[in-house]
């Protein structure tokens, strides 16, 4: 297997204008990244407000409902595309030791996807709302937009990695490259509108928003993995062979079990009970490809514990705890008490943000400091991992009671305004765990300024593994 | 093409072209065959006005929070009969949602039927309901200072009024009120409206019965008055001042006779004068929606609480209101 080159030799003049031009725009894309993160969590944390103060701010461009879209689909296609679109561009490029196919295209994409970020931000904040479909809110021209500067990447990351030296394929280039075809796919899945009427919709929706969870975020993600967690650690991935199991399961299982979403409603009772079979099935994958992480860092603790690896390490644990829990939440029994409460807000804030989220940022300190050449300051990448985890703990916990208590008032049959009034605890909370996962991101877009702007520093070695097998 | 790219090729495109073939399998094919669901009996397409009102609420993001999708499960049949798929025929695009911060919509027009409590709902959901949590919407309504022709004031408490002028609702607070009132469920073929004599309320503890009537049971009464009548009447029996009467003292709820309250909460009531108060906001009938036990729970834990005491009465009485039909 190709180990992933890391700094090329850069004796021509051209290749080091190459590497300079891939530097720019995995900086580009993770500045973009960033600013709409600061953007969407600011939203979300005012969101989260409104649900103690909800006559704060009463105003149409400030109301809930305009903005709880602005949050879900900023986080999504703002915050987390771009920036690993940005980390699987560099990775296509350094994994296949070779440059960039189109620095031009990478460009015109991150034009793109901010473009669609910026109209779709704007529109949903003056009330045109595409159809009130989660995670599709943004109007329809607004998604070509987008889906177009996803086009445009997996065009940019095929043409890149034909380009390699070895005749192997790197891991991570499987899960990436595949990862935006099928993007592609459930986007255009998403916009045709003929067979998309009254309850047709509402299992177009059921696809649409479990597979661009699963089939666009979650591969990605672990493409990420697969080429960083390496690389920081200094170590070969701990199987080959189980990544590949994890790739091809997660690809038939994944695309089956979207209805979940949707259990008890007039679909077809067979569609939901075929969505709670591969909903279980989705644990082979998951396992499998938490393993192969997990058995990667063993043995690395003493070192892990000072690097930005803790970011993978809370993103395994993110993907594990969250994926199970999606395959509990889907049996009907438990789908009694937790669908329709908070508990769903709880699971997508775990998935969302402690895996896909944070294995970004794994990505992003593991791999931006060695293009730069600057290292953030390790104090304050510490202050961020620890507000962003000690956040995100306190707002699953607090809505993952909160949401359980709430589906309890029901069945024991409480008026219903018994079962909001219950809650205010919980959203304090979650305001609280939200508050301070807002500030772990103000902290990480300073770190993002050091490691591009800042002082050049460089990175402490990385100590080798001796007495582990590798 | 070298063995490289023939790999490249083989991994992305088998993948892709899989990942295509599922996408038709789970996504497509089900969206294009339940599209041709058709329309269950009595679901009708809206009105260009209720069309209107649902572009409201889509645009303000009303389904984050309210779902419009009964399940057949105990927890949701405070909100009507189970959907079933012919509901959904004239519903592009869906509005099933998956919060349910408030409460399910399905059948909003027939729970809460007043356009005045949707008005003063919408304009300040805590006017009616103190522990609301819904943002308010007065973006939806104007304020002027001298009524238009053939409009009329929404009765807003002092606290929430605007400091002088009256609240009338714009068109799109208009349409969007219409929809809501629009959102009834048509009654599935075989189901009646609702028998008589549904199943009583959970037996409560026997001494909690000593001093009642048979079958009287404060808790149920308590419960039945919170779902169905607080929402207006508030649940300490107080109302709204100007807007929904309070049962605290009231004569009619006090009277000797039931008569007058029994028919009032069978058939409904609409422009009665109270003291110098008449009100304008109409109580809908609950005839074909509650049973005669349950309207005699609720009427007896009316009069027997928040310092009323009337003689109590029986689901015998209630049944003998309803069969002398006005």
């Amino acid at each position: 297997m190709a180990g992933p080159a890391d700094a090329p030799s850069v004796s021509e003049p051209n290749k080091a204008e190459e590497e300079r031009a891939l530097v720019a725009i995995f900086s580009a894309y993770t500045v973009s990244a960033t600013f709409w993160l600061i953007v969407a969590t600011a939203v979300g944390l005012l969101v989260a407000v409104k649900f103690i103060f909800p006559d704060f701010a009463t105003s149409p461009l400030a109301s809930f409902g305009r903005l709880r879209p602005i949050h879900t689909n900023g986080t999504f296609f703002a915050w987390a595309s771009p920036a690993l679109v940005g980390l699987a561009l560099y990775i296509a490029a350094r994994s296949s030791g070779t440059r960039l196919y189109s620095p031009r295209l990478a460009w015109i994409a991150l034009i793109l996807l901010n473009l669609a970020a910026l109209c779709g931000t704007i529109t949903l904040d003056l009330g045109y709302n595409a159809g009130d479909q989660e995670y599709r809110e943004w109007l329809w021209w607004i998604r070509v937009i987008f889906g177009a500067g996803i086009a445009l990447t997996t065009w940019n990351l095929i043409a890149t990695v034909a380009t390699r030296e070895d005749e192997d394929l790197y891991l991570s280039n499987w899960y990436t490259i595949s990862a935006t075809i099928q993007a592609i796919i459930i986007t255009l899945v998403a916009l045709l509108p003929w067979y998309q009427i009254g309850l047709g919709q509402v299992a177009v929706q059921g696809y649409f928003m479990h597979n661009a969870v699963g089939m666009w975020f979650t591969p990605i993600t672990l493409g990420i993995f697969y080429y960083a967690l390496p690389k920081l650690l200094n170590r070969p991935i701990y199987s080959y062979s189980l990544g590949i199991l994890a790739f091809w399961t997660n690809l038939i299982f994944y695309p089956i079990i979207g209805s979940h979403h949707f259990l008890f409603s007039p679909l077809p009772w067979w569609l939901q009970t075929t969505a709670i079979v591969f909903s279980i099935a989705m644990v082979v994958p998951v396992a499998g490809g938490s393993a192969n992480f997990l058995l990667t860092m063993q043995g690395r603790g003493d070192w892990m514990y000072r690097s930005p690896a803790m970011f993978f390490l809370v993103g395994v644990l993110g993907y594990f705890f969250g994926s199970v829990q999606g395959s509990v939440e889907a049996l009907r029994s438990m789908q009694q008490i937790w669908h329709l409460t908070n508990y769903t807000v709880s699971h997508s804030h775990l998935t969302m943000y402690g895996f896909v989220t944070f294995t970004i940022w794994g990505g992003i300190y593991a791999l931006l400091p060695r293009a730069t050449g600057r290292e953030p300051y390790n104090l304050l990448v510490g202050v961020h991992f620890w507000l962003s985890t000690v956040g995100m703990m306190i707002y699953v916990v607090a809505l993952g009671i909160g949401g359980t208590e709430q589906g309890l008032d029901w069945i024991r049959g409480a008026p219903f305004i018994e079962s909001v009034v219950d809650q205010t605890p919980y959203w304090l909370w979650r305001a609280v765990g939200g508050g301070l996962m807002f500030l772990g991101h103000l902290v990480f877009a300073f770190n993002v300024w050091s490691m591009i702007w800042g002082p050049v520093r460089a990175a402490e070695p990385v100590p080798a593994a001796a007495g582990v097998p590798a | 093409m070298n063995a490289a790219n023939a790999k490249l090729l083989s991994i992305v495109g088998g993948a892709g072209a899989v990942y295509l073939g599922l996408a038709v399998l789970m996504g497509v094919l089900p969206g294009a065959w339940l599209s041709r669901t058709p329309p269950g009996p009595g679901v009708k397409p809206l009105t260009a006005e209720e069309d209107l009102g649902r572009e409201v609420y889509v645009s303000e993001g009303c389904s984050y929070c309210h779902t419009q999708q009964v399940r057949p499960l105990s927890t949701d049949t405070p909100f009507g009969r189970p959907s079933a798929p012919g509901d959904f025929a004239y519903q592009t695009p869906e509005l099933l949602g998956s919060e349910r911060n408030g409460p399910d919509l399905t059948n909003i027009g027939a729970r809460q039927p007043s356009t005045v409590w949707q008005y003063m709902h919408l304009y300040q959901p805590r006017s009616v309901v103190p522990q609301s949590i819904m943002p308010a919407f007065p973006w939806l309504f104007r304020v002027v200072d001298r009524l238009p022709p053939g409009e009329t004031a929404v009765p807003i408490p002092k606290a929430y009024a605007p400091e002088h002028g009256f609240v009338i609702p714009t068109k799109r607070g208009k349409a969007l009120v219409a929809y809501l009132l629009s959102l009834k469920q048509p009654p599935l073929p075989g189901q009646k409206a609702l028998a008589p004599t549904a199943p009583a309320a959970p037996a409560a503890s026997a001494e909690a019965n000593a001093a009642a009537p048979a079958g009287a049971n404060a808790a149920a009464g308590a419960k039945l008055f919170a779902d169905r009548c607080a929402v207006c009447h508030g649940a300490t029996g107080e109302g709204v001042p100007g807007a929904f009467p309070s049962l605290k003292g009231d004569p009619v709820v006090n009277a000797a006779s039931a008569k007058e309250q029994i028919r009032t909460v069978l058939f409904g009531l609409q422009g009665k004068k109270i003291g110098d108060t008449s009100y304008s906001a109409a109580m809908p009938p609950f005839a074909d929606q509650l049973s005669d036990d349950d309207i005699m729970q609720i009427i007896n834990h009316e009069r027997s609480s928040w310092g009323n005491h009337a003689p109590l009465i029986t689901a015998k009485d209630v049944a003998a209101e309803r069969s002398s039909k006005p």
